[in-house]
């Protein structure tokens, strides 16, 4: 299954490997600077670009898997794979990077900045493409000491603090991943007298109900603070807040992806029967960040701080999506993952515009901006639609897969944050109202429109928010098969009884009850046949 | 010919790109007559389709046109598609020539606005939206359209937007819509878990095997989106805000087209309230009581363009009305006449605004009639018509919805029977404060009362606009006059409507008959109510300009229901929220994390010597530690 060409290891290397240059220039050429962070950037998006073209969809297993074996005898090696599930991820990331860069302004140009940022960008990727989960955790904590060197070295008034927060908070979570790794891994070898770190290996580990629960919530403890998860979401609304612009791109578009995708990569592979357990548990906390996030975002004054909290909102919608454990519920959560990362980066370059040429992001200080720079506004209006959920643009199609699938198997849940819908259009357009309506002051004399070079990197971003919206067709259909796999796993695993009830191949195809007959109705659902009975879902 | 029904969203569709790219530089008047010729075109197309199919045999009046999958995941397929049949094609045909209509009158109506060629976006925007409703094949692409056109309401709405006022109202209205779409949205996941499928063909063709608490249910919710989006009870406030808009999106949008979509979606889904009577009960009697509530407070009104919010509001709950009791056909033909008539009421008040140099209060008006005699009269035609004065087109389609109304329940009919009367005498109010006795903005403006934003010094000479303005008016009294006759009770070879509809509605119609004699009775009381509501209002108001008794304060404020969802919900969430931010964000939750860190730094005061105590310095050794970690592995494994 090897290619020829490692394109999976050269994603990785090729920002680590630009960063390298970048330290290598002396720092008084702050164009070179700029231009190697930027041509690294781009060339990954370009591999990238090229890994998707050679990605052969209708498949749900890894491709272009390398493995380089390091420590045969504790079983850990350098183990790439992609798959579905992360595919569209790297690309996201790829995008995301050289927007963010060319969003940095000045930063741009210093040595330092453009070397963390291309660390970041390759601990990112890596953390992506890891199959092995000691290679996972390694990315999974590079990631982050570059975004605390740019919070505290480039960030607003409160940076210290924040960046000081964002680390230990993130770092003493990890620190049940690690445990929870070598635990898994050492029952692992116990059972099978095999050593190894490979996450499809593992994913065969027989656990006791209590193993695979305790483990499931060591493993969860790292992806829900970095998410973040209700109640772990602290950090976030500060570290987003005194980041610069890239930063918070990279934080809210790709950072917080981290942890869905472990939680979809890891906690889903590796513990079926522990997610059907503690699937309640999880969607709850999910659902009340929806709701949570909403209403206190709807309270804020600060433009960062707002989005922040809408972030949870939309964290919230993934987790949900990631447990309820249905074909369209997971392939929403992972089609979600990107919607989310494109436009929250976009409304925090959108901010970081605003901040430019007012120097605030406090509602109180800005008003009728939208008379002063209407392509600004508009640009501004598209990205809060979809980030409302409004079909056409991107996130409806996210949303409303999480959504149905979830009311399947656990119709209250999913009804409850259908409510959420309506709270991101309260907070959002109060925002907007303030912000872009009205008349505008002295103060906002000055404010100028949307320049050419922001309208460069806002365009891509515009476009995949329409093109999601109206076309998800190519994206979804590449996430699926790998979905279908990933939940038939869950179920084989979960509900192990299965196979005997002579279910047909690729089964997991969950029967809707419609009153005497049955329909077929989706696949890949673990519980919803029960749900589905006429009292079930309570 | 019939297969071209792709091009009738299309062009609103290109005009919004053409507008949106280059509409500046296309300017004013160009932007408004391309948006308009765009609608035109899109007119001219239904009409083909429309008479293709009038021409098929009534088995092929209705296939669908599939363009692409929008999203497909197991069996949750769902495709860009547009389903024409009779009703849908019947909602096109009125849709796409009232709006060409509106269009054109716009071009007169924004003459002097800076930001005219961004109102055609919009209004182009808007037409494609409101289509893709209609036309949508599925529950999903109406979804589109409904949130589209709820989209370009908050627009256009929130158009003046350096009025505090419209970007609330536009704001308002969104939010309100919102509610509503949550409805429309678990009602989808309902009927898709039931179903399988959110195509409307399947999932009628698979009714049989729903029970009927889930069709209820699914009715009920989808009833919570229509009532949202057609500002019924209790979601009904934000329309009479929504008049913030300019007067022609009020009669394009919030009168002709977009707020009927509850009542279209209402009769799509006929096949289910036909199996979820419950629901269509509820249905029923929310629209009787919403129309009969909206007609008292438009009694009271002061404001010409409030007047009509509720107005519309009232019409729009006759609508719900006749749908509830199953009389699809009666419903469609009140919103095709309604759509007729009201536009035409919003475009004469937009006239009369205009002449008034954007003055809005009916108090300060008067004596208009000799002045403006094409608005005069037009607009005495609609106050006919909606009235329900025969022949005009109202006195048919309001007496066939009324007298469904009995057939279901004569406790309904009364109630339906009084808003006539009502309807007939708030109108005809209106009609008099502005267009009969004194002039009265003479004295508004010589004594600097001018609640408009002209340059009040300057003396008013009103006057009829410019025929881009008054043509519109007179086509749409035209219908006005004679919509009615598309569906006459005289002949069963005369009821055009009800007969074309009947593919789609098939056994559902309404099967209540009465006698020709009880016909004829039912239409003579209509006569005689109508008579009724206008003598009283002549009778008050051919001279008086105030009387109190008849506009009690408790009329003025709406029966403070807006007032009370303001001081209850609106306060109220506000002070959750920030409950909720101030105390359980800050304090507790956040408040834990840093008590945590509190105790551990004090644990951690004896190992403080041995340590820096900066966390750069762990970042660095953590960043260190991994990198060689990394490249390690890395020299190990390609090695």
């Amino acid at each position: 299954m090897n290619p020829a060409f490692p394109f999976l290891t050269v994603l990785v290397l090729l920002p680590a490997g630009a960063a390298l240059v970048v330290a290598a220039v002396p720092s008084s050429a702050r164009l070179a600077v700029r231009a190697v962070g930027l041509a690294g950037s781009l060339a990954t998006l370009g591999f990238a670009i090229a890994t998707t073209v050679e990605f052969s969809g209708g498949r749900g297993t890894f491709q272009m898997v390398s493995v380089h074996p390091w420590i045969s005898s504790l079983g850990i090696s350098w183990s790439l794979g992609i798959d579905g599930i992360s595919l569209f991820l790297v690309l996201m990331t790829t995008v995301l990077f050289p927007v963010a860069f060319a969003a940095a302004g000045d930063q741009s140009c210093d040595k330092s900045f453009v070397a963390w940022m291309l660390v970041l960008e390759a601990a990112c990727i890596g953390s992506f493409l890891s199959l092995d989960v000691l290679i996972f955790f390694l990315f999974f904590e590079l990631t982050l000491v570059p975004v605390y060197f740019l919070i505290s070295g480039w960030g607003h008034e409160r940076r210290g603090y924040a960046a000081t927060k964002f680390f230990l908070y993130t770092l003493a979570a990890s620190a049940f991943l690690l445990v929870g790794i070598l635990a898994l891994v050492a029952i692992h070898a116990n059972e099978t007298g095999v050593t190894t770190f490979d996450v499809r290996q593992l994913a065969s580990t027989r656990l006791s109900g209590t193993e695979g629960v305790v483990l499931l919530l060591a493993f969860t403890a790292a992806f829900a603070v970095k998410a973040p998860i209700f109640p772990f979401h602290t950090w976030s609304p500060d570290a987003y807040r005194e980041s610069p612009a890239a930063g918070a791109v990279v934080l809210a578009g790709v950072m917080a992806k981290l942890g869905t995708y472990g939680i979809v990569r890891f906690d889903l592979e590796l513990f079926p029967r522990a997610v059907v357990t503690l699937a309640p548990l999880i969607l709850t906390l999910g659902v009340i960040g929806i709701i949570y996030g909403g209403i206190v975002a709807a309270v804020q004054r600060d433009l960062k701080r707002l989005v922040a909290y809408s972030s949870l909102a939309h964290i919230g919608f993934i987790v949900v999506g990631a447990f309820a454990l249905t074909g369209p519920a997971l392939s929403g959560a992972v089609l979600q993952m990107v919607n989310h990362g494109i436009y929250t980066a976009a409304l925090f370059l959108l901010i970081a515009m605003i901040y430019k040429r007012l120097g605030s992001f406090s509602t109180a200080d800005l008003t009728g901006l939208q008379s002063k720079a209407p392509v600004l506004a508009g640009v501004f209006t598209v990205t809060m639609l979809a980030s409302i959920g409004v079909p056409g643009l991107n996130g409806f199609v996210g949303e409303f897969l999480i959504l149905s699938g979830t009311f399947l198997t656990h119709r209250w849940w999913a009804v409850v944050a259908t409510a959420g819908v309506v709270l991101a259009a309260v907070y959002l357009l109060w925002a907007y109202q303030q912000v872009f309506h009205g008349v505008p002051t002295d103060r906002e004399a000055a404010f100028t429109e949307m320049t050419w070079r922001e309208g460069l990197y806002m365009a891509p971003l515009v476009a995949i928010i329409v093109f999601l919206g109206v076309f998800p067709g190519p994206v979804l259909s590449r996430i699926t098969p790998s979905v279908d796999r990933l939940l038939e796993h869950v179920e084989a695993v979960a509900h192990p009884r299965v196979p005997a009830l002579g279910r047909p191949e690729r089964a997991s195809t969950l029967s809707v009850r419609v009153g005497t007959a049955e329909y077929r109705a989706t696949r890949g659902g673990v519980k919803a046949a029960e749900a589905n009975r006429p009292e079930a879902g309570k | 010919m019939i297969h071209a029904a792709f091009l009738i969203p299309l062009f609103p569709l290109a005009g919004f790109a053409v507008l949106a790219a280059c509409g500046r530089r296309l300017g004013n008047p160009l932007a408004g007559w391309l948006a308009t010729a765009m609608v035109a075109a899109s007119f001219v197309v239904t009409v083909i389709v429309f008479a293709g199919l009038f021409e098929s045999s009534s088995h092929h009046r209705s296939f669908t046109q599939t363009w692409w999958t929008w999203f497909s995941v197991d069996r949750l397929h769902v495709t860009a598609s547009i389903l024409v049949d009779p009703l849908s094609m019947t909602m096109a045909l009125f849709v796409t020539g009232v709006s060409a209509l509106i269009h054109l009158y716009s071009i007169g109506y924004m003459e002097h606005d800076g930001q005219f060629p961004k109102f055609f976006v919009y209004m182009n925007l808007f037409v494609f939206s409101m289509l893709i409703l209609v036309l949508g094949g599925s529950f999903l692409m109406t979804f589109l359209g409904w949130e589209g056109v709820g989209v370009c309401s908050y627009f256009l709405i929130s158009f003046w937007f350096d009025r505090p006022s419209a970007a609330s109202a536009g704001k308002k209205a969104m939010i309100y819509n919102r509610i509503g779409d949550a409805g429309f949205l678990l009602a989808m996941f309902l009927i898709f878990e039931r179903t399988g499928s959110l195509q409307y063909e399947t999932v009628f063709a698979r009714l049989g095997h729903v029970g009927t608490g889930s069709l209820t249910a699914i009715a009920l919710l989808l009833f919570l989106g229509a009532v949202g989006k057609s500002a019924q009870l209790p979601l009904y406030p934000w329309l009479a805000d929504a008049m913030e808009g300019p007067t022609p999106v009020s009669a394009l949008i919030h009168a002709a087209t977009m707020v009927t979509a509850g009542v279209y979606l209402m009769c799509r889904i006929n096949p289910i309230l036909y199996r979820a009577p419950d629901a269509a009960h509820v249905v029923a009697i929310i629209g009787g009581v919403t129309a009969f509530l909206g007609a008292t407070i438009a009694c009271a009104q002061r404001d010409i363009k409030k007047i009509l919010a509720y107005s519309t509001i009232s019409q729009l709950g006759y609508m719900f009305m006749a749908a509830g009791v199953g009389a699809y056909v009666a419903a469609v033909f009140l919103m095709l006449t309604h759509a007729f008539y009201k536009a035409l009421l919003f475009l004469g008040a937009g006239s009369v605004i205009h002449a008034m140099d954007d003055e809005q209060d009916t108090k300060l008006m008067g004596g208009l009639r000799r002045i403006m005699p094409i608005t005069s009269v037009t607009f005495l035609i609609a106050w006919l018509s909606i009235g329900g004065f025969p022949p005009f087109s109202g006195f048919w389609s309001k007496g066939e919805v009324l007298l469904n109304a009995y057939g279901f329940s004569p406790l309904l009919y009364a109630l339906g029977a009084l808003t006539a009367v009502l309807t007939a005498y708030y109108l005809g109010r209106c009609y008099m404060l502005v267009f009969s006795g004194q002039a009265r903005w003479t004295e508004a403006r010589r004594s600097g009362d001018g609640h408009g934003h002209g340059s009040g010094g300057e003396a008013l000479h009103p006057h009829d606009p410019s025929w881009v303005m008054t043509a519109p008016l007179v086509v749409l009294a035209f219908c006005s006059v004679f919509a009615g006759f598309i569906d006459l009770p005289f002949h069963p070879d005369l009821v055009f409507l009800e007969r074309w509809l009947s593919p789609v509605l098939g056994d559902r119609l309404f099967s209540h008959h009465f006698t020709a004699s009880t016909e004829i009775l039912f239409g003579v009381v209509d006569g005689v109510l109508a008579a009724l509501g206008i003598a009283i209002a002549v009778s008050l108001w051919r001279t008086a300009v105030n009387r109190r008794e008849v506009e009690p304060a408790f009329l003025q404020r709406a029966w403070y229901i807006d007032w009370s969802y303001d001081r209850l919900i609106a306060r109220g969430s506000t002070l959750f929220a920030g409950f909720a931010s101030a105390v359980v964000e800050t304090r507790v939750i956040d408040g834990a994390v840093n008590g945590v860190a509190l105790i551990a730094r004090s644990a951690g005061g004896a190992l403080r010597r041995a340590q820096t105590g900066y966390v750069r310095n762990y970042a660095l050794g953590v960043m260190a530690g991994l990198v060689v970690l990394l490249a390690y592995v890395l020299s190990r494994a390609f090695s």
